[in-house]
């Protein structure tokens, strides 16, 4: 089961299940998180990632199932494993009567192996990172929420990592927020450290991820690197016609099957086959009249959507 | 897989500098500081009401000592300690002590400790170290006030003890400081009854309460005379058994006998405290 520190995988959980009472929050999750990957954890709210991440962080102790930290078994190594791990859980948490600065002081006086010679050069180099700065000796009460997800991040960051667990790192943030977050662990990640990142929103973790997992209802249902997940996905067939009924009786006859549309169009989804200048080929020659016609590979919010199921239900 | 592997194996500093945060963040809250002007606020209170009172205190009625104050300013102080004891320091204490686990959970702050990493034992140590350090700053405080007022509305002369000695200024305000270490003692059992009440919730005013509500269960209990083969074990038995060290010479016993019942307490709540935040699973 222990792997040497070196091991290729920054996170390794094998079977993970938290229960509480009769509710099982994480079923017998298998993570690989590679190193140096930007990993998107996705699920709706109430899919088990927070609780898992808890899991990770040696927080929540497991019903079942062993999960490797760097290399280590967690939680048993989690005084070697944590310094080297950066985190954000389930949003920032502070001191409102302490200044940022101070906040950001305490939490690295509470890591026992963060030098203290340094400690006010990388609060200030953290506080700088994520533009804080200016409201440095503010008292935390002072801030907005968009201040304090900086000022987790700036957390995070207050000693060089090699894994860095956030979760929903973009909450409350201004799209120019989001929009630095997402530079921030571009670089990160080109410094080589990996990171763990989740969110219930696709469309941030599309763009920087280069991996991902999906979570549902507490079981993994996808994971793997971002165009396998990609390429699972059914390409979608649209066609623009008068001829809505008969274009939809060719499709059916391919084995497309066939969605709700708008009227005027109809659409559907193959499973790869039949290539899609062969269904044009058939809907002509079935004296369709094609006024539009189109294939796309499915977007990844679509497959997200797909294996979490559609809507706002918050998972059980 | 349980929690309470995790900080076992590892062998730590002692985390003085974490201590030395938590003493500053305990000591940057303005509760903390409104706490201790209250409780030195008590003595003033007495004073002036001693003082003011167009008749003398009669002796042998009110809290104990209260006729000595018109003739040595410092017995103030002691008043006022016979006084706070078995309500408002309990209560300070309580809101400390109480706030020591529940509160970081309560900010959510709880959970970046322990990921910093911090190690759940060293956390436990160190909140309940700096409860105890209240608990002396409450007492001193307390006699702070008493000085000042006693000082200040009193004349400070020679002090007659219990055993009919008398004894200077220096020496009587010794014997105060002396008092206060005495009554600092006396709430370690009730601060490590908060830690491990800190440690079951994560709403802090739960804590606070509940360990107040002991503090005043247990004076209750020792007030009943059917219960006597009880009181011996209450943590409160002792705490107003400070008249011994009135004496000249001093008479230790019943200072050694409340330190032994207070180390029991911290022991076994102590314990608790531990085996319960050990495996805890950490949620706020």
């Amino acid at each position: 089961m222990t792997e040497s520190p070196g091991s290729p995988l920054a996170v390794r959980t094998t079977g993970l299940t938290k229960r509480f009472g009769r509710h099982t929050a994480v079923d017998r999750v298998d993570l690989e998180v590679p190193r140096g990957a930007v990993f998107g954890f996705l699920g709706p709210n109430g899919s088990g990632k927070t609780t898992t991440i808890r899991m990770l962080l040696g927080l929540v102790s497991a019903s079942a199932g062993h999960a490797e930290v760097l290399g280590e078994e967690m939680p048993t190594r989690l005084m070697t494993v944590l310094p080297r791990v950066g985190a954000l859980v389930e949003g920032p948490a502070f001191y409102p009567f302490l200044s940022g600065a101070s906040n950001l002081r305490r939490l690295d006086t509470a890591d026992l192996r963060a030098p203290a010679g340094t400690r006010e050069k990388r609060v200030a180099a953290a506080l700088e990172r994520v533009g804080l700065t200016h409201a440095a000796h503010k008292r935390v009460h002072a801030y907005s929420l968009g201040m304090k997800q900086r000022l987790g991040l700036a957390a995070a960051l207050l000693a060089p990592r090699e894994l860095l667990v956030l979760d929903e790192p973009t909450n409350g943030l201004d799209p120019q927020g989001t929009r630095e977050v997402r530079s921030l662990i571009r670089s990160l990640a080109d410094d080589g450290t990996t990171v763990f990142v989740s969110s219930h929103l696709l469309a941030e973790v599309e763009q920087i991820c280069t991996h991902a997992a999906v979570l549902r209802a507490g079981k993994l249902v996808a994971q793997g690197p971002l165009d396998e997940l990609r390429n699972a996905a059914r390409p979608r067939i649209e066609v623009r016609t008068p001829d809505v009924e008969k274009a939809a009786e060719v499709l059916r006859e391919l084995g497309v099957a066939t969605e709700p549309a708008p009227p005027g169009t109809v659409v559907g989804a193959s499973n790869g086959l039949p290539a899609p200048e062969d269904v044009v080929a058939a809907l002509v020659a079935a004296g369709v009249r094609v006024r539009g016609f189109s294939a796309a590979a499915a977007s990844l919010e679509e497959r997200f959507v797909e294996l979490t199921g559609e809507g706002f239900d918050v998972a059980e | 897989m349980s929690l309470s592997e995790t900080t076992a194996v590892t062998r730590q500093p002692l985390g003085v500098r974490l201590f030395a945060s938590e003493l500053s963040v305990l000591f940057r809250r303005w509760r903390t500081w409104a706490m201790l002007a209250a409780l030195g606020a008590v003595p003033m209170l007495i004073g002036l009401a001693v003082k003011f009172s167009p008749k003398g205190p009669p002796s042998g009625r009110g809290p104990a000592f209260l006729d000595q104050i018109t003739h040595n300013g410092l017995f103030v102080g002691v008043v006022a300690l016979v006084v706070s004891t078995p309500l408002f320091l309990p209560l300070t204490v309580g809101v400390v002590a109480g706030d020591t686990i529940a509160g970081e959970a309560g900010l959510g702050t709880l959970r970046y400790l322990l990921a910093a990493p911090t190690g759940r034992i060293r956390l436990l140590v160190v909140k309940y170290v700096s409860s105890v350090v209240f608990c002396a700053a409450a007492a001193l405080a307390v006699v702070l006030g008493g000085t000042i007022t006693g000082a200040v509305l009193f004349p400070l002369g020679q002090a007659t003890l219990l055993s009919g000695d008398t004894i200077g200024p220096a020496e009587s305000f010794g014997r105060l400081l002396l008092m206060a270490g005495y009554v600092t003692v006396s709430l370690l059992g009730l601060s490590a009854i908060g830690l491990f009440a800190s440690s079951m919730t994560t709403v802090p005013v739960g804590a606070m309460a509940a360990t107040v509500v002991l503090a005043v269960v247990s004076q209750v209990l020792d007030n009943l005379d059917q219960l006597d083969w009880l009181h011996p074990w209450l943590f409160t038995d002792k705490w107003l058994a400070l008249a011994d060290l009135l004496r000249q010479p001093i008479s230790w016993t019943s200072f050694g006998d409340n330190a032994l019942l207070q180390l029991g307490y911290i022991a076994l709540f102590g314990a608790l405290a531990y085996g319960r935040f050990t495996t805890k699973d950490v949620l706020s």
